[in-house]
């Protein structure tokens, strides 16, 4: 028993001290920066104290029990075996606790299915690995990505700190910026598996799935950066693809919708000029850590039964209308990429793994080829990769 | 009739055969028991392993080890081994040993179909574990298989499917042979309501498995046609529904959960009363829970899937009935306190494992009410709070009562006490550890962290540290387990058993009304009379 004592006592030691050294740690729900988000906080703080008392009440008997009526303390054993009042008492009480908990679960419940009178809306698509967002009223468009410093620090044997990656792996390249006190109306599908779409700070949490449309809304009510991840297993990058929402003041909202559509011009225009090879390539370099390296690997050997290598694969060093089809419709496990680049991007890219990572074809494809390609596409997502 | 039995005693009452032929082809319920139950032993160190691996990776942020495909395989081959291979037939084996000798009937009555349903067991699961070595790894989208990602599975997915078909072909027979030997073979004096719990819970739970396997076959096999003969049953694109396999597999996977988990509350409910040294409180009480229980667990199954986007009916039915599985269940431990209550109590092994099963097994009902609430579970779902959920019900609950049983009939099987000091030790190192390696990971589902994710934020880092330690010092102390077992088959304390080992079993169940070690062959005439003091009639 003594030895059992020291050990635990240890142990307990252990806990504590190991928690102590950090202190961002959180052991409890977050109330959120949400009206549901607070009711959601409100109803499982709620449940738990109910928890907690039952559990005072059944462990307390336990253990009562277990202390005074031992054989050791010569405890004779009394030989009742029912007991018709107590059974009926501890079947009513628990029926009527659960009452008091379903009616507040049942009224939040019609609170979050309500997306009536929303006053924007935003399509949310997932894909492996990355989120695409839509804002159905103004058109702003783009896909959110892991961060480049954390893509950097999670690979295997980076030698990188994790702790000194700012947000690691909770940081995207460009954020879901939202207005503050207004309710959005958010819809969800996916592109190629099922996702989960989840903010804890919003309260909840949608699937995605491939072919259908989920709803669900929000409204912020205080500016801020609110971060997530993806919750549903979606493949081999399912904890890299994380969610970023800026909640910004109307004034500022409005500000960054003015610049976005700015960005977009400018993008258009882009994919108009005329670039050389080696403008391609050096763009090209990013544009493939970003969104092909987690598979084909940093230096293009791929992975072997899984992933092809890109090094001296035949697509690659063949025909390059052959692998832009490919890159743009996807086989099997590799996405389409044919929506989720832009056409400088899908170009530069393109001319990057062809003249880099050991290849030396030499060719080039213009942004303007690829843009012609694109618009070729249809227009909505989750045309199907047969197998 | 006695004049009969004796002539053809000398005839039938050879042991068994010698060498390795014997355990191939054996027909005998306490030889296929064992097999099941080491077999189920050796997949516990698997899976365990599997655990460890992931549970290495995730001691710091950063990749470290494995690379994320292969830590998803983990994930899955670790549950996909843990509930095939290592709790369904350790139940298995529980069932074959004492089904006969609780009832008092000779051996199962369907022994041939009793090892024909073995040998599938290990060849679904050598089936299965060699996917591990196949060009794309074994399968990665989780024990549960949703499409569309199960169908990104490389060479692995016909045989994971063809290895499920096994595993559920050798379910259903051994459920088959469970329910024939309850309704036919009980000693005359044994009705249905005079049956030990164990008994009860187990016929029980063999009506589940045969509704059950062959939903999930189905399921698969749809899978497979999904992937190979162009049909699109849950592709959106042919008319399908990536979500219909998620009903189909839940009307599978939830009573599946229970499959686990009332065999449990059988040998829980047997063991507590005879340290208690009292009848059971509320027998009849008990059978009626579990029945309430398993038929509730057939509707209830989209509560694994609140976020998929359910109707606002569906959603708040799939709550309320939910919820309802409270009432039984509290039931339950309502009766086991009951049962202790003004007993006279020791603590062997056994009853320690079985007190820690009823104190932790509360604490994931606890959280399993919590999750029952829709719009709150809209936070909780697919998180580490779900993981600490789920691994309370298993673990200290389904493994811990596995390891109380053990301790609990092995001097019966063998004759041979085991060592309680090792005993203890083995309980007090996996009360604690188990509690140091899935208590945190509530906090670490409530602050945000998904689960199936092989890396974290930095913020998660202390309790997944923490929850690993728990892990090294848990997995590796279930050695101390194995040690037990083979030191008392091969001798144990060296203290012979009395025939009811523990004080006052004789008045509790059959079993202790035998010789210790329990005679190849037992019951080849039923009792006469059976004890009534566990049914309290």
């Amino acid at each position: 028993m003594i030895k059992t004592k020291q050990l635990f006592a240890a142990l307990t030691l252990m806990v504590t001290g190991l928690s102590s050294a950090h202190a961002d740690y959180t052991l409890n729900l977050m109330e959120g920066a949400t009206e549901l988000s607070r009711d959601v906080y409100g109803l499982h703080m709620w449940v738990f104290w109910i928890c907690v008392v039952i559990g005072i009440i059944v462990f307390g008997a336990m253990f009562y029990s277990i202390y005074y009526h031992r054989k050791s303390m010569g405890h004779k054993a009394e030989q009742f075996h029912e007991s018709t009042t107590i059974e009926i008492l501890w079947t009513i009480i628990p029926t009527v606790i659960l009452v008091a908990m379903a009616i507040p679960a049942t009224k939040l419940m019609l609170k979050m299915d309500n997306v009536q009178e929303s006053e924007m809306s935003i399509k949310v698509t997932g894909w492996q690995w990355k989120w695409e967002y839509e804002y159905m009223d103004n058109g702003i468009h783009f896909f959110s990505t892991l961060d480049e410093a954390s893509n950097k620090a999670r690979q295997k044997d980076s030698g990188i700190d994790p702790r000194s990656v700012p947000h690691y792996l909770l940081n995207v390249d460009k954020p879901l910026v939202v207005p503050v006190n207004t309710k959005i109306r958010f819809l969800f599908t996916a592109a190629d598996v099922i996702h989960s779409w989840w903010v804890p700070d919003l309260g909840w949490k949608k699937d995605t799935i491939p072919g259908f449309i989920n709803e669900a809304w929000t409204s912020v009510e205080k500016a801020g950066t609110y971060r997530g991840q993806c919750t549903e297993l979606c493949g081999k990058d399912h904890g890299f693809m994380p969610i970023v929402v800026i909640a910004m003041e109307k004034e500022d909202y409005q500000e960054w919708v003015m610049e976005q559509k700015g960005l977009a011009l400018e993008e258009a225009s882009a994919a108009t000029k005329e670039w050389t090879a080696d403008e391609l390539i050096a763009k090209g370099e990013t544009v493939y850590t970003n969104n092909c390296s987690s598979c084909h690997m940093g230096d293009g050997a791929g992975m072997a039964g899984t992933f092809p290598a890109i090094t001296a694969s035949s697509v690659v060093t063949g025909d390059i209308d052959a692998q832009v089809e490919l890159m743009m419709n996807g086989k099997g496990m590799m996405p389409a990429f044919g929506q989720m680049l832009s056409a400088v991007d899908f170009a530069a890219v393109s001319t990057f793994i062809r003249n880099g990572l050991g290849n030396e074809v030499g060719d080039s494809i213009q942004p303007s080829a690829i843009q012609a390609k694109q618009s070729a596409l249809p227009e909505d997502e989750g045309e199907d990769d047969d197998e | 009739m006695s004049a009969a039995t004796a002539e053809h005693d000398d005839h039938h009452d050879h042991g068994p055969e010698k060498g390795l032929l014997r355990w191939i082809v054996t027909t005998n319920h306490k030889d296929i028991g064992t097999m099941y139950l080491i077999f189920a032993l050796a997949m516990f160190f698997v899976g365990g392993t599997m655990a460890l691996i992931i549970r290495t990776e995730l001691f710091e942020p950063g990749m470290q080890f494995v690379d994320p495909q292969f830590f998803n395989s983990m994930t899955t081959m670790h549950a996909l081994v843990m509930v095939f291979g290592a709790v369904m037939p350790a139940f298995v084996g529980l069932a074959n040993w004492q089904i006969p000798l609780m009832i008092g009937a000779p051996d199962m009555a369907l022994p041939r179909m009793n090892n024909m349903s073995f040998w599938m067991l290990v060849a679904g699961v050598l089936l299965l574990a060699s996917t591990l070595f196949m060009e794309g790894g074994a399968p990665a989208s989780g024990w549960t298989l949703y499409p569309p990602l199960v169908l990104q599975t490389g060479n692995a997915l016909p045989f994971a499917i063809f290895s499920v078909h096994l595993l559920g072909i050798s379910s259903i027979m051994g459920a088959i042979n469970v329910i024939a030997t309850i309704f036919n073979m009980r000693a005359p004096a044994m009705t249905l309501m005079k049956m030990p719990l164990f008994v009860w819970t187990w016929l029980i739970t063999a009506f589940l498995l045969i509704a059950i396997m062959p939903v999930f076959a189905g399921a698969v096999t749809m899978l497979l046609t999904d992937r190979f003969f162009d049909t699109s049953f849950f592709d959106a694109a042919g008319g399908g529904d990536p979500v219909l396999y998620q009903h189909i597999f839940w009307f599978f996977g939830h009573p599946e959960v229970y499959v686990m988990i009332l065999p449990t509350f059988g040998v829980a409910s047997t063991i507590i009363p005879v340290f208690a040294r009292k009848p059971l409180f509320g027998y009849s009480s008990m059978v009626y829970a579990t029945a309430a229980i398993a038929f509730l667990s057939f509707i209830v199954w989209a509560h694994h899937m609140f976020t998929v986007g359910m109707p606002m009916a569906g959603e708040l039915y799939f709550m309320y009935a939910t919820m309802l599985i409270a009432i039984p269940t509290g039931v339950k431990i309502f009766n086991w306190t009951a049962t202790m209550w003004k007993g006279s109590m020791t603590f062997e092994a056994p009853m320690l494992f079985s007190i820690a099963f009823v104190v932790l097994f509360t604490l994931g009902g606890f959280t399993g009410l919590m999750m029952s609430l829709a719009p709150v579970d809209f936070q909780y779902h697919d998180t580490y709070f779900i993981v600490a959920h789920f691994h309370y019900t298993l673990v200290p609950a389904s493994v811990f009562i596995l390891m109380a049983a053990g301790y609990f009939w092995l001097p019966k099987w063998t004759g041979n006490m085991y060592d309680e000091k090792l005993a203890k030790l083995h309980f007090w190192l996996s009360a604690i550890s188990v509690n140091i390696l899935f208590f945190p990971q509530h906090f670490l589902g409530l602050a945000g962290m998904p689960r199936r994710i092989p890396d974290y934020a930095v913020q998660f880092a202390d309790w997944n540290m923490i929850s690993s330690i728990g892990a090294f010092i848990y997995g590796p102390s279930q050695l101390i387990f194995v040690y037990i077992v083979y030191k008392t088959i091969k001798g144990g304390t060296g203290e012979k058993v009395t025939d009811e080992v523990w004080e006052g079993a004789k008045e509790q169940s059959l079993e202790w009304t035998l010789p210790s070690p329990t005679p190849y062959h037992t019951f080849a005439e039923p009792p006469k009379e059976v004890p009534t003091m566990s049914t309290g009639r």
